[in-house]
């Protein structure tokens, strides 16, 4: 599937769930899932700042195209970073770093989202990106 | 009859009446997420009265003007009113002379001015400052930025398990090179009340100066500054129900005196030629550039509303308040509470089995519950107890039983979720 159909099927997923807090138990369910991280990378230099809870993100190529590890302190935010890494890992690096993430908006995570973790999603994404420029270059 | 009216009207007034109360705050009637908002992050800052409020209005619709310069007629009532705040402070805190008030941004400031001109006068190479293991940053930082620029350091008075000062490793820390202590009234983080008074008998055995930190404890607890000898006192406005921008240093005539002004411009000056500038006397010397002049002449309402209802009173009602949120959120299990000192103020840190602080502060603000989450900057405290943060539940005069027991019931349901 390509980055816009994942995305939207995350809306069309997201559309069901009418009350807030089933929203919301969705995300902890999807932060359960999240590809973990190895231990090795759960350090300093894989964290992202910008949250209040901490998070981890490593990026590597598998051929050709990127796959995302990630994990986090607090469970809404892991799964916040699972939903990204759903959206953005088995993508080449280009794709990545093109990626229009219109799906935020949409299921409403802008809006219902502290403005302390929207910086978090925000940071999320830039790092996602940095990754994919990264990668970019070095296969270049 | 009418007399008999009047008395009742006292007598109310006198009363503790959280419904008249909670009538005078209006945010505390919106909702938040669709829930009746339940606000408890009231270490933070405090929700502000009608009575605040309607003198904001007033002064920007009737007084508007600079203080202590104009001799026209609307420069005279803002500088009027502006000095009348001095004054009312003055009482609050019980200080000799109101000139020994000084009017600043906040709490923050005033700390700021003692580290900085205090500091630079009095402080040397390899002198030491005390401060403790439970500090906010703001009463970390100034101390460490003037160790670097002086070569001083930094003695920090240990915390035990429940979050109390260790008073007799304190009373070992002084040696002729301690030169000012500065330890806070009440933890923002835990909630603790230290013994201040005994704090400060021991530092003047020493004959060294105590800078207190009252940003927690004006808005619960009487403070009198000359029963206390206390050297420094501040606190700030917005977080005793007044506008933001504002607080108070006290400091004693003679060391505020002794110290070199803290920043220079208008109204801290005498007489200014390029050759040399005089300074002008106390308050004034450190009160440079126009003051935010609503806020100082609002905090005086916020002064007079306190008093109206009485600190006792609002500490009577608090301490209840603050036992009954101890019993109810005891029933959720895994709790487990940061700071158990048996002397506290309205302030309820915890964290549930391993559930991050940030995760039940997402959902009990989509309950309508604001609570604080994380260091509550004050990071040595969270390391002391090994955990990244804590949830804070921060009580006002306005807070009732009904909302702790809101509280309870979105906690356990937060908890439920996050397990």
């Amino acid at each position: 599937m390509t980055i816009n159909e994942i995305q939207d099927e995350l809306i069309e997923d997201f559309s069901f769930y009418q009350d807030w807090m089933e929203k919301y138990e969705y995300i902890i369910q999807l932060g359960k899932e999240v590809p973990l991280i190895d231990d090795k990378y759960k350090n300093d230099n894989f964290i992202i700042k910008g949250c209040q809870s901490r998070v981890w993100l490593y990026a590597e190529l598998v051929e050709g195209k990127i796959k995302f590890t990630a994990d986090s302190d607090a469970i809404i935010t892991k799964g916040l970073v699972s939903l990204m890494v759903k959206v953005l890992s088995g993508h080449t690096p280009s794709e990545v770093s093109s990626a229009d993430l219109y799906f935020i908006d949409q299921i409403g995570l802008k809006e219902h989202l502290s403005p302390t973790r929207a910086n978090g999603l925000l940071s999320m994404v830039k790092q996602m990106k940095l990754f994919a420029l990264a990668l970019q270059a070095k296969n270049a | 009859m009418l007399t008999l009216y009047i008395i009742k009207a006292i007598c109310k007034l006198k009363n503790f009446d959280i419904e008249n109360i909670r009538a005078d705050f209006p945010i505390l009637k919106r909702e938040v997420n669709g829930k009746p908002l339940v606000y408890l992050d009231n270490g933070a800052t405090t929700q502000k009265p009608k009575q605040v409020i309607d003198a904001i209005v007033n002064y920007y619709t009737q007084m508007n003007s600079n203080v202590h310069r104009g001799v026209h007629y609307l420069s005279q009532i803002s500088t009027d009113a502006f000095e009348v705040t001095r004054r009312k402070a003055q009482a609050l805190i019980n200080a000799a002379y109101d000139h020994e008030i000084i009017i600043t941004k906040g709490t923050t400031e005033a700390i700021n001015i003692v580290a900085t001109c205090y500091g630079r006068m009095f402080i040397e190479k390899n002198d030491e400052i005390i401060i403790s293991a439970m500090e906010h940053h703001s009463n970390i930082v100034p101390w460490q930025m003037l160790c670097e620029e002086r070569g001083c350091k930094l003695r920090v008075i240990p915390m035990n398990e429940q979050g109390e000062l260790d008073q007799q490793a304190y009373k070992s820390m002084f040696s002729d090179r301690t030169k000012l202590v500065s330890v806070t009234y009440v933890s923002n983080a835990l909630g603790t009340i230290n013994p201040i008074k005994e704090m400060i008998d021991v530092a003047h055995q020493y004959e060294v100066p105590v800078f207190v930190d009252g940003a927690q404890a004006i808005q619960h607890i009487a403070v009198d500054v000359q029963e206390l000898d206390v050297d420094f006192f501040a606190f700030s406005g917005h977080k005793m129900y007044g506008p933001t921008g504002v607080g108070v240093l006290y400091g004693k005539e003679r060391l505020l005196n002794a110290m070199p002004p803290y920043q220079g411009g208008g109204d801290m000056i005498k007489d200014v030629t390029f050759e040399k500038t005089t300074y002008n006397d106390l308050p004034f010397k450190f009160e440079a550039g126009t003051p935010n002049i609503e806020a100082g002449i609002c905090l005086g309402d916020a002064i007079d509303y306190i008093n109206a209802i009485g600190l006792a009173e609002i500490q009577a009602y608090e301490e209840e308040l603050l036992n009954y949120a101890v019993v109810r959120l005891s029933e959720v299990e895994d709790i487990r509470f940061i700071g158990t000192a048996s002397h506290k103020s309205s302030v309820i840190s915890f964290v549930v089995g391993d559930i991050h602080p940030y995760d039940i502060g997402v959902i009990l603000d989509k309950l309508g519950v604001a609570v604080r989450t994380g260091h509550h900057c004050a990071q040595p405290v969270m390391e002391q107890f090994g955990i990244p943060g804590t949830v804070r539940v921060s009580l006002a005069m306005y807070n009732t039983k009904e909302e702790v027991d809101i509280l309870t019931a979105a906690l356990k349901r937060a908890v439920d979720m996050l397990r």
